[in-house]
């Protein structure tokens, strides 16, 4: 246990380490070498304009309407990738209605959607949420239908000599608990995904905040070091949402699979 | 009541290619109300199909299985199942796993609690209640397994060689528990397994089956009081003409 501790310690330093390496160096690099703030920003002109934008309150804003973009689509993604994925695994035959159609449609890029997105839903907020959805929405579908399909037959049928015989209990108590750390997978792919589409759904303009429209707004003013500043909110945030996921799933929802290894 | 009747049943599985294995042929078979039955054979006899069938989760190819004179064909809570494998869903805590045939059958959730407590109670894990599955040794999952299928207050109780994963000292343990919970709870309890020691020790009858097609070969009584002396003459008498009836159609 102490060696565990110590350990740890130990990794938190080397951490920490390199992290102050690599700013020190970009600082380095960018004051003595690149000499030109359009090229490579430095660290601390980074950290002033985060200032800024902290201190205008334009970060605010930003995140508010970037969390909305992707909240609209993942809750899309969710609400229809489910049930597709639910009746797929479940009903035998259902697989062979929707898997051509979802075979054509998946390896579309979803930045292909964008001019349909802007003719169905014009400049909105819906029009970004649904260039997300389409990023988010297939690995949903899939991780819920291999899940649904690799439930165990033990579980079902030890379920059926209970009296829990109809297919929407079966689902309810059996599938779909038994199925959750594969759509907890999903969910989380499409999440990574979503977060990736944002900034190419916002940059097209469907609204004048959103931290991928900043992205391309600070990039036509030349200023990129307020481009370092979204790019690097744009990781932390994903990252953030991410952890805090894992944090609820993993560690809450999904205990029971400790010591299972799957 | 538990009278079970199995009368002519069949059942017959098909290949990829269309080609037949008749895994039971012309079953048939009484068994009385509250008897403990056992089922012995080589593997692939057709034992496990034949529980499978009488449990509902299988469909003879022809023949039917009465349950008190009632035609039975899909699984109710009347009839209760250990599997082999374990079977607990992993998601649920003990306590929750045993409540989940009382909810079913449309009891709330006090009420399944309050029942589950009582067969935790009855194969003595109340210290685990809040576990999970994973957390229990492998003999401790059947245990609860067998709580679970008995929380339906079952007429009869379909056991598919429970205990055939645990080790031989848990596996003796489990015998004399599930004896005692046959006598406290006045079920009918048919159990299938590979172990002439634990087909001998529990019975009331053995039911001796032969592979290929899966046929009864010879019905044994065994009227011995319980709890039977392992090592007895009589036990290891009746083991030997079980082994020799089993032998004689490896031969075949």
């Amino acid at each position: 246990m102490k060696i565990n501790i110590k350990n740890a310690i130990h990794n938190r330093e080397l951490e920490a380490i390199s992290l102050l390496t690599v700013i020190v160096m970009w600082q380095l690099v960018a004051d003595l070498l690149v000499k030109n703030k359009l090229f490579l920003p430095s660290f601390i002109d980074v950290v002033l304009s985060f200032l800024k934008v902290i201190k205008n309150g334009a970060l605010y804003t930003d995140i508010s309407v970037s969390l909305l973009h992707f909240l609209i689509g993942m809750f899309l993604a969710f609400v229809i990738g489910l049930p597709i994925g639910i009746i797929m695994g479940w009903f035998k035959g259902a697989n062979h209605i929707f898997d051509p159609v979802i075979e054509i449609l998946r390896p579309i890029p979803p930045l292909a959607w964008i001019p349909f997105a802007i003719i169905w839903f014009g400049l909105t907020h819906q029009s970004a949420g649904f260039v997300v959805f389409i990023g988010a929405v297939f690995p949903i579908i899939i991780n819920t239908y291999t899940g649904f399909k690799s439930v165990p037959v033990v579980y079902v049928e030890a379920a059926k000599v209970l009296g829990c015989m109809r297919d929407q209990n079966l689902i309810r108590y059996v599938a779909l608990p038994s199925a959750l750390p594969s759509i907890a997978a999903g969910i989380r792919i499409a999440m990574g995904v979503g977060w990736m589409c944002l900034v190419a759904a916002e940059m097209f303009g469907v609204s004048n905040n959103g931290l991928g429209y900043k992205i391309w707004w600070h990039y036509h003013l030349h200023q990129m070091d307020f481009v370092l500043v979204y790019m690097l909110l744009l990781g932390f945030l994903g990252l953030l949402i991410d952890r805090v996921f894992r944090y609820y799933v993993d560690d809450r929802l999904l205990k029971w699979r400790l010591g299972i290894v799957m | 009541m538990g009278r079970l009747t199995v009368n002519n049943v069949s059942r017959t599985f098909y290949k990829g290619n269309g080609a037949p294995t008749i895994a039971l042929s012309d079953i048939t078979l009484e068994i009385k109300d509250k008897e403990f039955v056992c089922f012995i054979g080589p593997s692939g006899c057709g034992k496990t199909t034949l529980l499978r069938i009488i449990a509902g989760l299988d469909t003879p190819t022809s023949g039917e299985i009465l349950l008190d004179g009632t035609k039975i064909s899909v699984p109710d809570a009347k009839r209760g199942m250990v599997f082999q494998e374990y079977s607990l869903f992993p998601w649920r805590t003990v306590i929750d796993n045993i409540a989940f045939g009382p909810q079913m059958q449309g009891k709330n959730k006090n009420e399944s609690l309050k029942i589950a407590e009582k067969y935790l109670g009855l194969v003595g894990l109340e210290q685990f209640k809040n576990s999970y599955p994973y957390e229990l040794s492998g003999g401790m999952r059947q245990r609860v397994a067998i709580a679970r299928a008995l929380a339906n207050d079952p007429k009869v109780l379909i056991m598919d060689e429970p205990f055939g994963a645990l080790d031989a000292q848990t596996r003796n343990i489990l015998q004399h528990e599930l004896l005692e919970i046959w006598r406290k709870n006045n079920i009918t309890i048919l159990f299938v397994t590979h172990s002439m020691d634990e087909a001998v020790f529990l019975a009331d009858r053995i039911v001796v089956m032969s592979a290929r097609p899966g046929k009864i070969v010879d019905i044994i009584d065994v009227d011995l009081p319980h709890l039977r002396d392992r090592t007895a003459p009589e036990s290891n008498e009746l083991r030997n003409h079980v082994l020799k009836l089993l032998a004689k159609e490896r031969e075949k």
